[in-house]
């Protein structure tokens, strides 16, 4: 009782530090809102104040009235944070997927979706939007999520910080409004993927080193004596991600109450920068991430064990210590010093094994359990994840060839090797841990239908081929176009008679798109009823969050 | 922590590694085989590519950076693939440059070459605005009909193409400016819709003749000087012949209201400087071939 009331006290203490920080931005937003220089910035600080001080104000309310139990209690999973976590990655992944819907059509139907008078709606704001919302706000969510569960289950410890995870789980909700909205507003640095201005930046930067040191606070008071495979994957992905926002972020505001910065690189070094940073948010964000909730909920979900520890060691550092080099492939034929394009396709090509390494390691993990496939369509998701992700990573490696790349670079076929990634690697495993999660958090026998879940994953499967086929074919089609010389040495094709070459693949693509946006409602429907404990969900599960018959207690000794 | 060989997988009968996080064992299965040879294999064809590539930033005094065995360099294929074009193309190019626009188009080979370049030049410079095939588009002319609004001859062409029309930098651009009547209070509104009715009578639209007798001094005053007294236009000063099908701005009475009130006046951009010689005169061939050239 004594040991509960400190524990209580410790986290209580969380409870006013995170307090006193949101209450020196809120001071320091309200400060820049009052001496605005542009009205970006009036708009963006009373939007931070409007969203930070909700957050303040719905805390104190909250510790007003405490709840009866310990709600910092040591003996139990944190898994409300987790729980809102879920709804966040099915909304952002919602209005991304719209967004990319809308911008297809708006490539598809320029004059059909093109409103002038509207600045706002302009496929130059809505790109980023969808771009960032997707990536960031649906997968960042999912990481956050997932992460948060997967690494107190496997150390058998309560996330550490007492409110701090809160803080990274809302300020990081904040970010992605502010980061929006910003785009919306025509405020951006113009570098791809990381479009953010210096004060969305550093509040990102708070949140992210927040996450860290949470996440190396439960790593560290664990139970188990080693750190499961998945954790390693998590917290590469979390470092890196800090480095890597970082660096590529190094800007001077022009103005400490405005919008605009200036970039410390230029240039060459710049682009070299940006890709450096674009090409790793792939690899740590998209990749090691994912492959994260791929080692914990693939053998969960299967109930068989991981088929190589050799293997999952030896591809992590592999991974990891490649990956960090292949940048220089987004720069071949550029300004770019062409022994950096060398290096930087050398490594793309060592890059290949150790990405397949977790594709492996994955599929192989089925094996004694090959059924599923047939029976558990939350399975048949994931592994067609991995198939989608091997392929991607063996694509990946294939267009960082240089004589390859000469073809593929700036065509369609770059927008189909990124969806593929997108749609079947991290959108798939991210739909099977959120169909894994729900039912074991709000503690329900099952998904609400299971059938749901077949028509999701077809009508997605589908959208994806759709998407990826007309897209390789329409960049190899243009690549072809803007190369082909006719026989007096002109160039045959006008730039405009490509891009009228492949309206037909536009089309497809917007239809593609449509579908697998359509699948992620019916998800999102099929999750909602499940929370509610609708239809196959209802009755509820034992209390404990165990999941599988045959798994221990989960805060007793497991050895 | 148990013995690792004590705990088997049942299914697979190989031994785990004895740890087990909420349920979660690992397997002790080795690399498979084929993954490693191939990621061997994959290792060393870098390294052999890093030798024959440039790829090494140099040390101090090295140089800026090995170089690679093959001797490859960006700059010099690029320099390279450009000498080798403009040799192919030198022949051909300095024959246009001295041929007269007619040679050029009696000259079998000469007038293929001429077209093959143009349709490459039409597609990057004229086609945004005149459409693939000089298809036109509301406001810019069709250029494969034989309707021409200042010169529709080889030469004519190359001056157009040369000067531009209205082109303000330009000494020797085509240029006329029809007033703006409405707008600049030149005619009331209602002798601008009694223009429309007369300009619509020249192709028997008109449903109103009590407008057109109304509107009939007002032409010959303001109008007839350019587009003529019966409408067919004077190609000198870029005056559209009003009595056929064809409206550049459209054919709907409001469109042509909309041109006596505001006037149109419209630019093209002089190509002189921006292309050269060669390539204005294999425009005025391409051009001139595209249906109408006269």
């Amino acid at each position: 009782m004594t040991q509960a009331i400190g524990n209580f006290r410790r986290a209580n203490a969380s409870l006013f530090a995170v307090g006193a920080l949101l209450a020196v931005f809120l001071l320091l937003a309200v400060l820049m809102a009052a001496n605005a220089k542009d009205p970006g910035m009036t708009i963006q600080a009373w939007t931070f104040v409007a969203l930070a001080g909700t957050f303040l104000v719905g805390m104190c309310m909250w510790a007003g009235n405490p709840p009866e139990n310990d709600p910092f209690d040591d003996t139990e999973y944190e898994d409300g944070i987790i729980k809102w976590g879920v709804f966040a990655s099915m909304f952002w992944g919602l209005v991304g997927m719209l967004v990319g819907v809308v911008i297809a059509l708006q490539l598809t139907w320029p004059n059909l979706f093109y409103f002038p008078e509207l600045g706002w709606t302009n496929f130059g704001r809505l790109r980023p939007l969808h771009t960032s919302a997707v990536i960031f706000a649906f997968g960042g969510n999912v990481l956050i999520a997932t992460s948060f569960y997967v690494v107190q289950r496997t150390c058998r410890a309560r996330l550490a910080g007492g409110m701090w995870p809160w803080f990274v789980f809302w300020g990081y909700q904040i970010f992605i409004v502010l980061a929006a909205t910003g785009y919306l507003l025509g405020v951006t640095q113009s570098k791809e993927y990381a479009e953010p201005e210096w004060y969305t930046d550093l509040w990102l930067t708070l949140v992210w080193v927040t996450y860290l040191l949470v996440f190396l606070a439960t790593l560290w008071k664990r139970k188990e004596p080693h750190i499961y495979v998945a954790n390693w994957f998590y917290l590469s992905f979390i470092v890196t991600i800090a480095m890597l926002h970082i660096v590529n972020n190094l800007s001077i505001p022009v103005d400490l109450a405005g919008t605009k910065s200036v970039q410390v690189f230029s240039g060459v070094q710049d682009a070299l920068t940006q890709w450096w940073y674009g090409h790793n948010a792939v690899g740590f964000f998209l990749t090691t991430g994912f492959l994260a909730i791929m080692y914990y909920f693939i053998p969960k979900r299967v109930n068989r064990p991981v088929y190589s520890y050799r293997l999952s060691i030896v591809h992590f550092w592999s991974l990891i210590f490649i990956y960090i080099w292949a940048g220089p492939h987004h720069l071949h034929y550029t300004a770019l010093p062409q022994w950096a394009q060398t290096l930087g396709m050398a490594f793309s090509i060592m890059l290949w094994m150790p990405s397949w390494g977790g594709m492996i390691n994955g599929v192989m993990t089925l094996s004694g359990a090959w059924d599923k496939l047939r029976t558990d369509p939350v399975v048949r998701m994931m592994v067609v994840s991995l198939a989608f992700y091997g392929m991607a990573t063996f694509e990946g490696p294939l267009m960082s060839v240089r004589a390859v790349n000469a073809l593929s670079h700036y065509t369609e076929w770059g927008i189909g090797h990124v969806h593929s990634g997108a749609l079947g690697w991290v959108g798939y495993i991210s739909f099977g841990a959120l169909y894994c999660l729900t039912p074991w958090l709000w503690k329900r026998r099952g998904l609400y239908s299971t059938k749901l879940v077949e028509w999701h994953f077809w009508i997605s499967t589908i959208g994806i081929i759709f998407y990826i086929v007309s897209m390789w074919f329409a960049g190899v089609l243009e690549g072809l176009m803007w190369r082909a010389y006719n026989e007096f040495g002109f160039l045959e094709y006008s730039f405009v008679e490509t891009v009228e070459a492949k309206h037909i693949s536009y089309i497809i693509r917007a239809l593609g798109g449509l579908l697998y946006f359509s699948g992620a409602g019916v998800m999102a429907y099929n999750l909602v009823r499940t929370a509610l404990g609708h239809g196959e969900a209802s009755a509820a599960e034992a209390t404990k969050p165990d999941v599988t018959s045959d798994s221990e207690p989960s805060l007793q000794p497991a050895e | 922590m148990s013995d690792p060989s004590e705990d088997i997988d049942a299914h697979s009968g190989v031994e785990t590694t004895g740890h087990s996080w909420d349920g979660i064992k690992e397997l002790n299965n080795p690399l498979p085989r084929w993954w490693l040879i191939s990621w061997y294999i994959s290792i060393v064809w870098a390294i052999g590519y890093m030798i024959v590539m440039p790829a090494i930033p140099a040390l101090p005094g090295m140089g800026t950076n090995t170089l690679g065995v093959w001797g490859q360099s960006d700059r010099t294929n690029v320099a390279t693939a450009v000498t080798e074009l403009k040799t192919e193309r030198q022949a051909s190019s300095i024959t246009l440059l001295d041929a007269s626009l007619e040679e050029i188009e009696s000259d079998r080979e000469l007038q293929q070459f001429a077209l093959a370049m143009g349709e490459s030049l039409f597609g990057d410079n004229c086609a945004t605005c005149h459409g693939a095939g000089g298809r036109g588009a509301k406001g810019y002319p069709i250029l494969a009909d034989d309707i021409w609004l200042w010169d529709g001859t080889l030469d004519g062409i190359e001056t157009t193409l040369r000067y531009g029309i209205r082109h303000d930098s330009n000494d020797q651009t085509r240029f006329s400016m029809m007033p703006r009547f409405g707008r600049d209070g030149i005619l009331t509104s209602s002798q601008v819709d009694d223009l429309a009715e007369y300009v619509l009578n020249f192709s028997d639209r008109s449903h109103d003749h009590a407008a057109v007798t109304r509107a009939a001094p007002i032409w010959q005053a303001q109008c007839a000087s350019c587009h003529g007294e019966i409408g067919t236009g004077d190609r000198s000063v870029g005056a559209p012949n009003l009595t056929d099908a064809e409206w550049l701005y459209g054919s709907e009475p409001r469109d042509i209201r909309e041109t006596i009130y505001n006037a149109r006046n419209s630019h093209m951009p002089a190509w002189e400087g921006r292309l050269d010689d060669a390539s204005i005169k294999a425009l005025a061939v391409y051009v001139h071939t595209l249906g109408g050239g006269e």
